[in-house]
């Protein structure tokens, strides 16, 4: 499945929005573990901000829960230009807000639209989900797998964690759509979603390119060395080409001049 | 006396603009670093760049000028574009300063800026666009320390800096062509957020070429003000020159820009009735074919006004496109219409204030423009002035 079996063994989480009957234990449960303020009476109604994590999204009788996917290959890790994000070798993107000039290209280019920023502040950090790195540093599992009743978030290595969707899609004929979101998007992330319908109906993004983002840029980046080289001595040869042309030029002058002078 | 008279009232006027602006920006600089940037912009987690990050890229845009100029009269030896190409690196210079301070005020943590000198990510569109503002920067310093070497008669170190001139002038090309285009390559990783008409592979491409057209038109725009301003000839054949480069950098863009929406099959969304498809066009025709139509005039594109115009039309037309790219073209994806703040607006109208304020000042007190140049052409400037009297005499008849 993967191309390093590293990834594989790496941790994640698997949500299963056919399991999730929205009691809002796992938005409690971050907030408690990363001592974030509330900010709706209903978590129901909640969004993704600079103080919340994780939310759950109700759609009719189904809900979804929105967080940062953890991508194998992270457009944010990618695009800092100070390194302030890191893919851990546990599986987490963590974020180093001392690093971060705030730039926000991060925001920008993230494919699945999670980081939040402290826009009130003067000195503002960039906030999302970091999958409880420390519990995960201690061999313990997220708070909100933790949280969760019902199995419907689940964390673990990403393998076993394949193998149970599959397993569940496998076992329930059609109460599954049959993909597991998360596998291909964006090349790939450590969270993965399966649910009952298509996912676009939960609010997860259709358009997410199935490449690994960072090869968007690399192609053109990749260039780079090229475009110096060649430039560099095509904008040599140039100077010393027009430079040798110009004194031709004048050299033939000169002579036609002293020809002029001697037949007079 | 009344001529005088008028004069004072038109420059007080400006003066009072000139100092009206500059409160209100210093007032909204110092609220944006008290309050942060929520309280003063309209910015969002949706919309994290907006105006100041799209007037960057007009900025360092329009500064082009800088390293084509230096180019044309240095590097391929066209002596003919010498007497430019100081006034070209004296824009591209004020131009990457004030790009500088306006990224530092946008940065959320400006105390940080420098971070990417020691903290480095090469993978980052962003990390290789700081390192080349900032080597094109020392460049630019460079090439024009001979002006203030000249001033203050410092002959040792102005042979020192001629002696590094070529590749220093090399140097500052690639600088610019890399970090130009790169402007471009930092929406490549976006792929299903840019509106699809201004998608695409090749942004990078589409963005160095534009910025071409957009920094020779700016000197064309800066030759005629100057010469109203101070009073001094206009070298037509110079002029002419550079709108040829104009003339075929847009058309190089369009052709490439067209073949890319047809090659990718877009075509329809060319016709489609969403704000996207007039802004698009709206683009098109005010920097490209307006533009066109003037420089392909063989009337037009040898007189003075209608360079002018040419000029202001493939500029606009430029800014249009950078605000397209980093603003109309997130709408849809945002699911926000974000409108710049007044204190947004009015920082940014700060700054290019101070930019103006500069070149000005140094011109005036440095030898921007050469000494021939300006007595030359004495027909024109005579006509100026006649012209000049004309109006002058009319208003004093009223």
């Amino acid at each position: 499945m993967y191309k390093n079996e590293l990834i594989g063994s790496q941790t994640g989480l698997l949500f299963d929005a056919a399991e999730c009957i929205g009691c809002g234990n796992c938005y409690n449960a971050c907030k408690e573990e990363n001592h974030l303020p509330r900010t709706n009476k209903d978590f129901l109604k909640d969004h993704l901000s600079n103080n919340t994590y994780t939310v759950v999204e109700e759609y009719g009788d189904k809900y979804a829960r929105k967080m940062c996917m953890h991508c194998v290959e992270p457009t944010c890790v990618s695009v800092c230009p100070v390194g302030a994000f890191e893919k851990t070798e546990l599986g987490p993107v963590i974020y180093d807000a001392e690093k971060c000039i705030g730039c926000r290209y991060c925001m920008q280019a993230c494919p699945h639209n999670i980081p939040r920023y402290e826009w009130s502040s003067t000195s503002p950090r960039v906030r999302k989900c970091i999958l409880c790195y420390k519990r995960l540093k201690e061999g313990r599992i997220t708070a909100c797998a933790e949280a969760c009743p019902v199995e419907a978030t689940l964390c673990g290595k990403l393998t076993d964690l394949i193998a149970e969707a599959k397993r569940r899609i496998k076992e329930n004929p059609g109460k599954y759509y049959p993909v597991i979101y998360g596998l291909e998007e964006a090349g790939g992330s450590n969270v993965l979603i399966i649910s009952p319908v298509p996912f676009e109906q939960l609010g997860y993004s259709s358009k997410v390119p199935k490449e690994r983002m960072p090869d968007f840029t690399s192609r053109a980046m990749e260039k780079i060395p090229t475009v110096v080289s060649v430039g560099g001595i095509f904008l040599t040869g140039m100077y010393w080409l027009t430079k040798r042309k110009n004194q031709i030029a004048m050299e033939r002058k000169a002579l036609s001049e002293n020809e002029n002078k001697e037949s007079k | 006396m009344k001529i005088k008279r008028v004069n004072k009232i038109k420059f007080t006027f400006w003066k009072a603009v000139s100092i009206l602006i500059a409160v209100i920006g210093i007032y909204s600089l110092i609220m944006r670093f008290t309050k942060g940037l929520g309280a003063t912009t309209h910015l969002n987690d949706h919309v994290p760049w907006g105006l100041w990050i799209g007037f960057d890229f007009i900025g360092v845009g329009l500064a082009a000028a800088g390293f084509t100029i230096a180019a044309t009269a240095h590097i391929f030896n066209n002596h003919k574009y010498e007497s430019i190409a100081r006034p070209a690196i004296l824009t591209a210079f004020i131009g990457y300063m004030m790009v500088v301070a306006l990224l530092v005020i946008d940065l959320g943590k400006p105390e940080n800026f420098w971070h990417p000198l020691v903290m480095w990510n090469v993978h980052s569109v962003m990390f290789e666009i700081t390192w080349c503002v900032i080597c094109y920067s020392t460049v630019l310093t460079i090439e024009f320390a001979p002006v203030l070497l000249e001033k203050f008669k410092l002959v040792k170190i102005q042979k020192l800096v001629k002696k590094i001139t070529i590749p220093v002038i090399i140097c500052g090309v690639l600088f610019s062509t890399l970090h130009q285009s790169s402007f471009g390559s930092l929406y490549l990783i976006v792929p299903a957020k840019v509106y699809p008409l201004w998608y695409s592979s090749y942004l990078p491409l589409h963005f160095f070429i534009s910025c071409i057209a957009a920094g020779l038109s700016m000197i064309i725009f800066e030759s005629y003000l100057c010469a109203r301003a101070f009073n001094r000839g206009l070298n037509i054949s110079i002029l002419s020159g550079l709108a040829k480069g104009v003339l075929t950098a847009i058309l190089t863009g369009a052709v490439l820009k067209f073949a890319d929406i047809a090659s990718e099959g877009k075509i329809p969304l060319l016709f489609s009735q969403v704000p996207e498809t007039y802004a698009f066009w709206f683009e098109i025709i005010v920097g490209t074919v307006v533009p066109v139509i003037i420089l392909t005039n063989h009337k037009w594109k040898v007189n003075r006004t209608g360079l002018y115009f040419a000029s202001i039309f493939a500029i606009s037309g430029f800014i249009l496109n950078r605000m397209n790219v980093c603003v109309t073209s997130l709408v849809q994806s945002s699911g926000q219409h974000y409108r710049p703040s007044f204190e947004e607006i009015s920082i940014t109208l700060f700054l290019v204030l101070a930019a103006m304020i500069a070149f000005k000042l140094t011109v005036e007190n440095f030898q921007v423009f050469e000494k021939e140049e300006r007595y030359s052409n004495l027909v024109s400037s005579k006509h100026e002035i006649l012209s000049k009297n004309l109006v002058f005499n009319k208003q004093n008849e009223c």
